[in-house]
């Protein structure tokens, strides 16, 4: 039997497994992308924040305080593998809350991609031109207003390539969670790998199927950014009768 | 007589070695339009922006509505009473014409959904920009911009309207229908500060012209004598530049 008669061989009598951990997969990615994105906002826009020179002086000290703590918390979850955060999050955890493997591995993932989203939200925040804070601040609004409705859609919006990023580099790295024993794809494709012997075959198929995922997600991606894009440069139908000179669609490269 | 809506007394501002605002004094009554007009660099937008407190002075005293607003506490709720149009219009890029002009009424004035919008339509009505409520702003040409910008404001309903060169950044083509929206204002009484480059504008609409300096006020009067019988050699020089005025 040669190489695709293995993998034919694998796949009819492991389908079902390996499904069961695209399917993992595909959650703890999605699940740790989106809140990764919400931790990201509430971090990077946070630190985004100026207070005001009338606001009293506690709230400034306070600021100060979280704005550090903050910090560390960025320095240390991208300064360290997400294997061992990971390993060490799940057992220190253990007896305090008794969680399962499954769930430590959303937590973890989402928190490690809350650091690197807080570093993507923030920059795409200071691409943000002063004079929309300016205008939102001259009519009232308040800092934390601004920062809500007017500079982190904004921001979000043009950050959404490297949010995107995020996303492809979820579904690959969570293979590193596999170390909690959950079954994600890479887990199902060892122990598939350790049971038929057939080593290159199992993992140019687990290659195969990341790619192909990282592939579908890439396109989603593309997809919406363009539509995000084109909303913003199109004309609504009903103003068609108005004389329009810049109709041009936006074509990101 | 009333107390002038805003009186500024002797104020500084200086930006590291920069001083830009060397004691300035200056008041505006109700329903005056004045023009600030100088060079670049003479302290008239630092001036501007001192006054809904964009930047704030080192020294001296701003009243306006009777208040000293160095002090006021609550800064936002003093904004939302003092409408302000930029040079590069600042209209927010994620939401459309109308959402624009709805956003603050609905987060600041705590206003509901259908009364903020129309509200807006007022307003957007007003300037001439009744045909384009859904579109994104950044379809919008300057003009179109900036009429949306002043209109954002108003819905506001301002007691006092500051411009910062608003056609400083349009097309020459443009520059009238802004023009126009802001002397519409002028006429129904809107009390307007407006920094301008527009000497055309100043002299038609302005009840008063102060003409600043290196962080001075040089002259401080009506079109007519500033543009006709300037005081001082310095606004003459400037006038010359600007090849306007009769001297």
């Amino acid at each position: 039997m040669g190489f695709f008669g293995y993998l034919n061989k694998i796949i009819t009598k492991y389908g079902v497994s390996i499904l069961l951990g695209i399917r993992t997969t595909l959650y703890i990615s999605l699940v740790g992308t989106l809140v990764g994105l919400l931790i990201g906002m509430i971090v990077g826009g946070f630190r985004a924040v100026k207070l005001d020179y009338t606001a009293p002086s506690p709230l400034k000290t306070g600021k100060k305080i979280i704005d550090k703590i903050l910090t560390v918390y960025i320095d240390i979850f991208r300064g360290t593998p997400m294997m061992v955060q990971a390993m060490f999050l799940y057992y220190a955890f253990l007896d305090l809350i008794g969680w399962s493997q499954l769930t430590a591995a959303v937590v973890v993932i989402s928190i490690n991609t809350g650091a690197y989203m807080a570093e993507i939200i923030r920059s795409g925040i200071q691409a943000i031109d002063a004079g929309q804070t300016e205008a939102a601040r001259s009519l009232g609004m308040s800092n934390a207003q601004t920062m809500w409705y007017v500079i982190l859609p904004q921001a979000i919006r043009n950050a959404f390539p490297a949010i995107g990023n995020e996303l492809i580099v979820n579904i690959k790295d969570s293979s590193v969670l596999m170390i909690l024993s959950i079954n994600e794809l890479m887990f199902q494709t060892k122990s598939i790998a350790g049971s038929t012997y057939r080593f290159i075959e199992t993992y140019f198929l687990a290659a195969m199927i990341y790619f192909i995922l990282t592939k579908i997600a890439a396109m989603i991606m593309n997809h919406i950014e363009l539509r995000i894009n084109h909303q913003l440069t199109s004309i609504p139908q009903s103003d068609t009768s108005v004389n329009i000179y810049t109709t041009k669609t936006k074509e990101e490269d | 007589m009333n107390e002038p809506v805003v009186q500024i007394k002797n104020i500084h501002k200086r930006f590291h070695q920069n001083e830009v605002l060397k004691g300035v004094d200056f008041s505006v009554n109700e329903g005056e339009v004045v023009c600030l007009i100088g060079k670049s660099g003479s302290g008239k937008s630092t001036l501007l922006r001192c006054i809904n407190l964009l930047e704030i002075p080192d020294a001296g005293e701003i009243r306006v509505f009777g208040e000293n607003i160095l002090d006021v506490k609550d800064v936002n709720r003093y904004r939302s009473q003092v409408g302000m149009c930029f040079q590069q219009f600042n209209l927010f890029d994620n939401l459309n014409v109308l959402e624009n002009c709805m956003l603050a009424q609905q987060k600041v004035l705590k206003k509901s959904r259908e009364e903020a919008e129309k509200t807006a339509l007022h307003y957007l009505n007003k300037v001439g920009m009744q045909d384009f409520v859904n579109r994104s702003v950044r379809t919008l040409s300057g003009g179109q911009k900036q009429r949306t910008a002043i209109a954002r404001a108003l819905c506001m309903e301002p007691k006092l309207m500051l411009f910062d060169e608003p056609t400083s950044a349009l097309d020459p083509e443009m520059v009238g229908e802004v023009l126009t929206t802001m002397k519409q204002l002028a006429d129904d009484g809107q009390t307007m500060i407006v920094v301008t480059h527009e000497m055309g504008f100043a002299a038609e609409v302005s009840d008063r012209i102060v003409f600043m300096d290196e962080g001075q006020i040089v002259e401080d009067d009506t079109p007519e004598n500033v543009f006709r019988n300037p005081r001082s050699e310095r606004t003459k020089a400037f006038l010359k530049r600007t090849n306007f005025g009769t001297v």
